[in-house]
């Protein structure tokens, strides 16, 4: 279970606060910033998950974006990065598309633990053994600022009504 | 029964000798005879894999999802500390500084090398920029992708990074990179095929023991390699489904 980000950890001042609740029931409260983190030129940030969304392993470039040490993250579930500016819709679509066996592509907005985010064009397959599905890699790439433009105005209009209000801490 | 053993294509030319070295002394220690077939092109070297005829292949990342996934390969052993990295570089006077300066209708010389173009390709993304709205300027080699930036008929190119460092001065020096991957996790890959699968333990305890005697060492020196790392399935399994997330 994952605890209150606390205010000691937000790097830069004035935070928002929201309180997020993940498909598994656990929720706690999320403090973030306006802080935008560029995307690190020429790298890959790649993570992979057990079936039900477990980190199993993070790269390099996954730890330093993150904010989180490899030790945080190992074992912690994947939503430990999700934004309230992602809509629940968007990770619908991801499941879904992994359920049907298929590649999932899109735009995601992360949330560091210091608060600030990073916007990442993010590739997931899942990883077949021997014909069993055993996890699922995720390998992100640097984004255009076309594309993150497009989606900042999107996003905010695929809420489900009474979705964002239920954030209130 | 004689074997077949090829090389990706990309590897450089000054490397043929050392490969036709490197084949001799795998053919003493393995008491096999095996046959060294050289491609130029990855488009026949394929249409040779699909029909069955290499027994044993130093692959392009790019093709190790068709050899492990579709025609029964085994991952022996991988170059040590030697990832395949690229670069985009422009002409030095060029006014484009960072990626996200190249237009669409951009000139981008590359080799076929088809790990190199896929970075490449992804790399040049945060510009907008695809296959759709840039024009490909098909080098046979290095040297002649640097040539096309040189002469005006590329903007940029997609270099292998080794590949780029050993240019000669004089080009370099005419040249500017604006970007390099650090991927870390894409190589090259030694695998042995369904013929020689059974003896690819074999195959990889005498890999691995190459950097032990001087002639092992000069022979790896001649392939610009530093020694055999092995290379287990599951580690293989991880850079295909990296190379499809890619591609
Ligand atoms: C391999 C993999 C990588 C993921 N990466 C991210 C990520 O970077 N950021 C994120 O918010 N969710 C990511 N997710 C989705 C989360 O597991 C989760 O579904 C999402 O954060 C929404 O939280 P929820 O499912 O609890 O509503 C990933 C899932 C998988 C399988």
């Amino acid at each position: 279970m994952l605890r209150d980000m606390e205010p000691a950890d937000i790097a830069g001042g004035a935070f928002k606060e929201a309180r997020l609740t993940y498909f598994d029931g656990a929720s706690r409260i999320v403090r973030y910033t306006d802080v935008e983190v560029p995307f690190p030129e020429g790298r890959l940030i790649v993570s992979c998950t057990d079936v039900p969304g477990m980190i199993t392993q993070a790269n390099k470039a996954f730890v330093d974006m993150s904010g989180y040490s490899k030790e945080e993250l190992i074992g912690a579930p994947h939503y430990i990065l999700r934004h309230p500016d992602m809509p629940r819709a968007a990770f619908k679509g991801l499941w879904d598309t992994l359920a049907r066996g298929e590649k999932w592509t899109g735009y995601v907005k992360n949330l560091r633990k210091d608060g600030a985010y990073y916007w990442v064009f993010a590739t997931v397959i899942g990883n077949v053994r021997k014909g069993n599905l055993v996890g699922y890699t995720s390998v992100r790439r640097k984004p255009s600022r076309t594309k993150i433009d497009e989606c900042a105005k999107l996003y905010p209009t695929l809420f489900a009504p009474g979705e964002r209000e239920a954030y209130s801490p | 029964m004689t074997h077949t053993f090829t090389v990706s294509p990309d590897f450089p030319p000054a490397r043929i000798s050392g490969w036709f070295i490197f084949n001799t002394w795998l053919q003493r220690r393995l008491e096999a005879a095996i046959h060294l077939e050289l491609y130029d092109d990855f488009v026949r070297q394929r249409a040779d894999i699909a029909a069955g005829k290499i027994d044993l292949i130093y692959a392009n990342p790019y093709d190790a999802a068709l050899l492990v996934r579709e025609k029964g390969f085994v991952p022996v052993a991988r170059p040590r500390d030697k990832a395949d990295e690229a670069i985009i570089a422009v002409p030095a006077a060029s006014a484009v500084q960072h990626v996200e300066d190249l237009r669409p209708g951009a000139r981008i010389a590359s080799t076929d090398d088809p790990d190199v173009r896929t970075m490449g390709m992804i790399m040049i993304e945060p510009a907008d920029l695809s296959a759709a709205n840039t024009a490909a300027v098909a080098c046979g080699n290095y040297v002649l992708v640097a040539k096309a930036l040189l002469s005006g008929t590329a903007d940029a190119g997609f270099f292998l990074k080794q590949s780029f460092e050993e240019l000669s001065e004089v080009t370099r020096r005419q040249l500017r990179q604006i970007v390099e991957s650090h991927i870390y996790v894409v190589h090259h890959a030694l695998m042995a095929g369904p013929r020689l699968a059974p003896r690819r333990d074999e195959i990889r305890d005498a890999l691995l023991g190459m950097d032990q005697d001087a002639k092992g060492r000069d022979i790896l020196a001649n392939l610009g390699l530093a020694g055999w790392d092995e290379l287990d399935e599951e580690a293989t399994e991880f850079m295909i489904d990296l190379m499809d997330t890619l591609t």
